[in-house]
């Protein structure tokens, strides 16, 4: 084990720390922004695990799509929705639901943890070793073409309905947009 | 010695500690925005699972990259919409808690 191996290993746990401690600050903060900051530093430790797993590609995707776009559209519905100090007070339900939330994950927590131990991991026989993002496009537009066209249309009817959702109140206030 | 980064269960269980804390979140916040960012962190444990078996089990090393791509695609889109439905419904409720939208209740 060299030297240049304790440091990979070293950030790799400062990339699990970042998961952890942004999904704490998510779960936990008080005002609404600071929740989406919390996401963008999870999304930032996830794109670095997506390294460790061998994919460059997707970890430049991951932070541009992910801490570039999806962070950007959350902050903007926030400041259109609301002042973020006026939902401060209230942004934490009170104890009922905090005993209803803590049950939930631990169940799901226990579940996954017995399937994931009981289960006997085995690789496939030959494993092929090519990470690059020529292979990865060469599988979109071969092997997953009809899929990559359909999320290019689920994309754009995104878009124009959410256009089109956001614009409609907006010009017959009286009457709901349909 | 075994390398932590280097060994299926870490992934495993870090996907399934971003799960929880989704659920968690996702119960507890009072606002739609948090809900909804509850949820992003719910799709990217699966995008780590799908990575990870990926990286250890998979016979073709692109199959969980595509799909992870499109798990975020559809991540964007639905964040897309979803932040279009709340600003629809603060114009029409000037409310984005939850519990105030009843009126289907009856």
């Amino acid at each position: 084990m060299t030297f240049y191996q304790y440091i990979a290993e070293g950030l790799f746990f400062a990339f699990v720390l970042l998961v952890i401690a942004g999904s704490f600050i998510t779960i936990r903060a008080r005002i609404l922004m600071h929740t989406v900051m919390g996401l963008a530093v999870a999304l930032l430790g996830v794109a670095g695990i997506y390294f460790y797993l061998g994919s460059m590609f997707l970890t430049l995707m991951q932070i541009l799509i992910y801490v570039g776009a999806v962070c950007i559209v959350l902050i903007f519905g926030i400041m259109v929705g609301s002042t973020p100090t006026e939902i401060a007070e209230k942004t934490i339900k009170g104890r009922k639901n905090i005993f209803l939330a803590v049950s939930a994950a631990a169940a799901a927590f226990f579940l996954l943890m017995i399937s994931i131990l009981k289960t006997e991991w085995v690789p496939a026989a030959a494993q092929v070793r090519d990470f690059s993002a020529e292979r990865l496009g060469e599988s979109f537009l071969y092997q997953y073409c009809l899929a990559f066209e359909l999320i290019s249309v689920i994309l754009l009817i995104a878009i124009v309905g959410a256009i089109i959702l956001a614009r409609g109140g907006q010009e017959n206030k009286g009457e709901p947009s349909s | 010695m075994i390398f932590i980064s280097d060994n299926l269960y870490t992934y495993l269980i870090l996907a399934v500690f971003l799960l929880i804390a989704g659920i968690y979140g996702l119960i507890q916040h009072k606002t739609f925005i948090g809900m909804l960012v509850s949820t992003e962190l719910i799709l990217n444990g699966a995008g780590i699972n799908f990575m990870a078996f990926n990286r250890f089990l998979a016979p073709d090393p692109a199959t969980g990259q595509v799909i992870t791509l499109f798990i975020m695609g559809i991540a964007a889109a639905e964040a897309a919409i979803v932040v279009s439905f709340i600003i629809a419904v603060f114009r029409k409720y000037h409310s984005i808690d939850p519990d105030d939208l009843i009126e289907l209740q009856g």
